[in-house]
């Protein structure tokens, strides 16, 4: 099959679902899908609940509880979040940006080009999926401080920018690729560069998409390596300023720590209620199986 | 500052392929005569890291040539991690809090000098003894001072006076002694119609650091968990298992507390729901209780039995060992700053930390807050009785060790005996290549 | 031209390979070289010490009992979230009502941060006032649980929170497998008069098995990853009832400062995982069929 054919059987069928035949299987399909989306939802639901309640209310679901806002209050007065917004948001740029760039070439290496070492190499990539960059703090601070890098941003995101995950997604897509449109373009003389910006990327724009939340939902919440390789407010991520909640010392205050939580991952969240359809289909069309 | 940090980081975005950034980001030199680097914990929420922002903030505005970048490193257990990274990649921070129990730790790596060296005149050296002794219990060992306390905190009882005036007892009387917590507890134990417990009597929180409390009861029956040496352990004596028996018969025998492990973190708000009439728990709450309790509560020291007794806690400073001389002298000098009694006074009243010293007590400030607060000062009180929190070389190993023989014999996996003489066997080989 | 793709191919991928070699390989090789050596104290250097890290693992019940936490944790939540998964994209892709917030809904937790979120799951485990006592008091007046405290159920109640942390995750994997099987085969298989369930046993089923594969590999690699909600509800505890290799091998290098021993834990790791998802990865690999 040619991804042309692919493509057009995708197109029909988005229109065409899986469709369940009595009404007694929709009934009850229907009841088990809410109530797992009712249990799945639960925690966010709760964290809305608390966040926007007094304390006292914590435990107790009361219709008319009455509402307030203080604990937002409270939470972004903890710390500089502000600042922390931009510099999640200038990280989590700085590691898509390179991770498309760096994954994109070296996807097109493994999917296009056949040369001596290619599957060792690329059992090495695949074992980054493996290691666990927070067991290598000790030795990438090393490296990191090597480059005279501590406290940056870029620090934080250096040891992410080559991603084994990015590489194999986009080597999948790239290799269903056509090989006629591969051959056509260089018959006209474009360049391996040519071809891959102007055959290969537009195709995998879907897996971009997807493969673009996925990294930024990681990097968002990441923690551990940026609060050790950072130290100053001008450089650290919010999830830093959310762990300001995580005091041991007192009690649980679920009201303040949830209204924290809504605050910093707000964002992420109506981005994706926003995009979820782009989203969902890019993940279709991306052909990922 | 700011702006060479911005700077830093976008010129280090551009050039975020090439290895060459390092030479464009290496830090440029600076103006200021000393700097020092401080990592700071916070284990009580937002308002500690604004106070010691706020206090270094004073410091460095009265004294010139003195730069402190006080950096917020998470909790003691980021700090401390935070801090070695640091120091093994070659660039810890001059100065830190950093849990009390980590000096063995924090010696063994030999990351950390001791404050006498620092201490050159006769002023210098009688600051060293202005601390109460509980407190210099885990900052001293080999007859030297390696940290000194800051942010510490002791475990207090709290009880419910409405509860326990429900109950039939005198609200303002909680219990002195073992046996008078179970026979109160008995008594504010509540059970609804089908005999399911609606409120028990005391929660004592055994999840994540179960040793911490039950240290209170290992005082309490005049045994010492740890020498002051940090290399031997006493687990299986007697008394502990004595200790660790009455634990389990609280639940068990007499039934006065939950079963299983108590989780620490809900403790607070299960006082406040009023699923315990007693709860054993930090001072580093008061402000929470104070804040959210929605009923009359009580402060007090925890009961006794052979004698009185609780375990300090909390964190002290420490002073690196791979800092400049001049750093040292700055660095020494903040902290004798910041730890005085008008700095220590707001401290405390900000977090609810116990002041370190007799003479922060005596301030202005600090008399007008005890007296709008009077619990404040239980924790003072309970000092005299208190004795270094569970500290030894390898600390926090030996620690589990005992934590796991807590958890197992508290969950009835174990008998008492049986788990305490399993782990001084486990704390003995490691600790007998430190004698 | 062979010999221009031999350089086209190293330098395409250079750039991707410094940093991974840089910051995976080559600090991969040390820790595999430390697990050789003594851990490093003050001014005691590491000195080589063969094989004694491996002796010392074979001695170490923590590690046995970690090892077979985790097993029982994979166990536990590798085929469940991937059921939950099929089932999520199954009815997501259907035509039934609300399926839009039941996306929503299944995805979210891939949103938020596991540490932050763990903090509700406790509240939901809490004995006495947490939701799940409220519910079981309230609804058949059942005594207090307590699911954390108790080392006999942690580590289902830890597996509950992988599963609903990771199956939305995988569901969007099943929703675009699902997309690419064409509609024919269903009117085919209506016009044969084969009922949903044969259709989806003998045609959908088969016909997603890369992507169970693919996903599988995932939840291998998750069920040694996700340990950030084990910090906030249990520190691994009680006795070690709910503790996970990784979490292990963090308390090692981090808490009890163990360099070398954390190393051998961590090559041990590496060896399990690369058994099971490399060998999976090669097995998936073989059976797509690329055009």
């Amino acid at each position: 099959m040619t991804e042309t054919t692919v493509n057009t059987v995708n197109k029909k069928n988005l229109g065409r679902r899986f469709e369940f035949k009595f009404d007694f299987d929709t009934v009850l399909n229907t009841f088990a899908m809410w109530l797992l989306a009712f249990l799945w939802a639960l925690p966010l639901l709760y964290a809305i609940w608390t966040a926007f309640h007094p304390a006292a209310y914590e435990t107790r679901f009361e219709l008319f509880a009455p509402l307030t806002l203080d604990n937002f209050v409270k939470a972004w007065n903890a710390a500089p979040f502000a600042r922390y917004f931009l510099n999640t948001f200038l990280l989590v740029t700085l590691i898509l940006t390179s991770q498309f760039v760096l994954c994109t070439l070296a996807a097109f290496a493994f999917a296009r080009f056949k040369f001596p070492g290619r599957n060792i190499l690329f059992t090495l990539v695949l074992l980054q999926l493996l290691v666990m960059p927070d067991i290598l703090i000790v030795e990438n601070y090393k490296t990191i401080r090597q480059l005279g890098l501590v406290d940056t941003i870029v620090a934080i995101g250096l040891p992410y920018i080559a991603s084994g995950f990015g590489i194999f997604l986009l080597r999948q897509t790239f290799m269903t690729v056509p090989s006629e449109l591969d051959d056509a373009a260089r018959v006209e003389g474009v360049s391996f560069l040519g071809l891959l910006l102007k055959v290969y990327v537009p195709l995998a724009k879907p897996t971009y998409l997807a493969y673009g939340l996925v990294s930024v939902s990681h990097h968002w919440n990441n923690f551990l390596w940026p609060l050790i390789i950072t130290n100053s407010v001008e450089t650290r991520p919010v999830t830093v300023g959310l762990s300001v909640f995580a005091a041991i010392d007192a009690g649980v205050e679920w009201s303040v720590i949830n209204a924290a939580t809504l605050m910093t991952s707000g964002p992420l969240l109506i981005a994706f209620l926003l995009f979820q359809r782009q989203f969902v289909q890019s993940f279709m069309r991306a052909g990922i199986r | 500052m700011k702006i060479r940090k911005i700077a830093q980081s976008w010129l280090g975005k551009c050039l975020g392929k090439s290895l060459l950034v390092a030479a464009f980001c290496s830090p440029l030199s600076l103006s200021w005569a000393v700097d020092l680097e401080f990592y700071f914990p916070v284990a009580v929420g937002g308002a500690a890291a604004d106070t010691i922002q706020e206090l270094t903030d004073e410091y460095v505005a009265a004294n010139a040539g003195v730069n402190i970048d006080a950096v917020y490193a998470g909790s003691y257990q980021d700090t401390v991690t935070k801090a070695l990274t640091a120091a093994r990649g070659g660039k810890p921070p001059q100065l830190s809090v950093i849990l009390s129990v980590d000096m063995f730790t924090l010696i063994d790596e030999d990351v950390i000098i001791p404050f006498d060296d620092l201490a050159s005149s006769d002023e210098d050296k009688a600051w060293l003894t202005s601390f109460y002794p509980a407190f210099m219990e885990n900052s001293q060992t080999g007859g030297k001072t390696y940290g000194i306390p800051f942010q510490r905190s002791t475990p207090v009882l709290y009880w419910n006076k409405e509860a326990f005036a429900e109950a039939g007892l005198d609200p303002e009387t909680p219990p002195s002694t073992w046996e008078e917590t179970i026979e109160f507890g008995k008594k504010l134990v509540k059970k609804d119609a089908d005999g399911n417990v609606s409120r028990w009597g005391v929660r004592i929180p055994s999840s994540g650091f179960p040793y911490w409390l039950f240290q209170g009861l290992t005082t309490q029956n005049d045994v010492i968990l740890a020498n002051s040496e940090g290399n031997e352990t006493n687990f299986d004596d007697p008394a502990v298992v004595e200790a660790l028996q009455y634990l389990i018969d609280l639940n068990k025998e007499h039934g006065v507390m939950a079963p299983g492990i108590i989780e620490w973190g809900a403790t607070p708000k299960a006082f406040f729901e009023g699923q315990t009439a007693m709860m054993w728990t930090s001072t580093g709450n008061l402000t929470n209780v104070r804040n959210n309790a929605p009923f009359d509560f009580g402060v007090a020291l925890l009961p006794a039995n052979k004698r009185r007794g609780a375990p300090t806690g909390g964190g002290n400073f420490f002073i690196f060992r791979e800092a400049d001389d001049e750093q040292k002298k700055a660095a020494f000098d903040f902290v004798k700053w910041i730890t005085a009694p008008k700095q220590s006074a707001k401290w405390t009243i900000a977090t609810g930390y116990v002041a370190p010293r007799a003479d922060t007590w005596e301030t202005e400030e600090m008399k007008a807050y005890t007296k709008d607060f009077p619990p404040a000062l239980v924790a003072r009180d309970q000092l005299d009785f208190a004795v270094a929190e569970l500290s030894t070389y390898e600390n926090q190993r030996v620690t589990t060790i005992f934590n796991d023989a807590l958890a197992a014999a508290i969950t009835g996996k174990k008998g008492a005996a049986e788990a305490l003489a399993e782990a001084q066997e486990k704390a003995e080989a490691i600790l007998k290549d430190y004698r | 031209m062979a010999k221009r793709e031999w350089i086209y191919g190293w330098l395409f991928l250079s750039p991707a390979l410094i940093f991974l070699f840089t910051f995976t390989h080559y600090p991969a090789v040390n820790t595999i070289i430390s697990s050789f050596f003594s851990t490093p104290k003050g001014r005691r250097p590491a000195k080589f010490i063969g094989p004694e890290n491996y002796q010392a693992l074979i001695e170490d019940e923590v590690f046995w009992t970690v090892l077979e936490n985790n097993f029982w944790f994979a166990v536990g939540t590798i085929p469940t979230s991937i059921l939950l998964a099929l089932a999520m994209a199954l009815w997501v892709n259907s035509q039934l009502k609300g399926r839009t917030l039941a996306r929503m809904a299944y995805f979210a937790p891939t949103v938020l941060p596991l540490i932050a979120v763990a903090n509700i799951w406790l509240f939901f485990y809490t004995p006495g006032f947490g939701l799940i006592d409220q519910l079981r008091g309230g609804l058949f007046n059942l005594p207090a649980s307590n699911l954390l405290g108790n080392p006999d159920t942690v580590l289902a109640a830890m597996i509950v929170v992988a599963i609903w942390k990771e199956a939305g995750f995988f569901m969007i994997f099943y929703l675009a497998a699902l997309q690419s099987i064409p509609p024919v085969l269903k009117e085919a298989a209506d016009v044969e008069g084969a009922s949903n369930f044969y259709y989806l046993r003998r045609i959908v089923i088969p016909l997603l098995m890369p992507t169970t594969l693919f996903i599988s590999v995932n939840a291998v690699i998750n069920s040694f990853r996700l340990v950030d909600h084990i910090f906030v509800m249990t520190d691994g505890g009680p006795n070690n009832a709910s503790s996970l290799l990784l979490f292990y091998i963090y308390e090692t290098a981090f808490q009890y400062w163990q360099t070398g021993y954390a190393a051998t834990l961590t090559v041990v790791m590496l060896i399990l995982l690369s058994i099971l998802a490399i060998g999976q990865f090669f097995l998936f690999d073989r059976k797509i069929h690329y055009r």
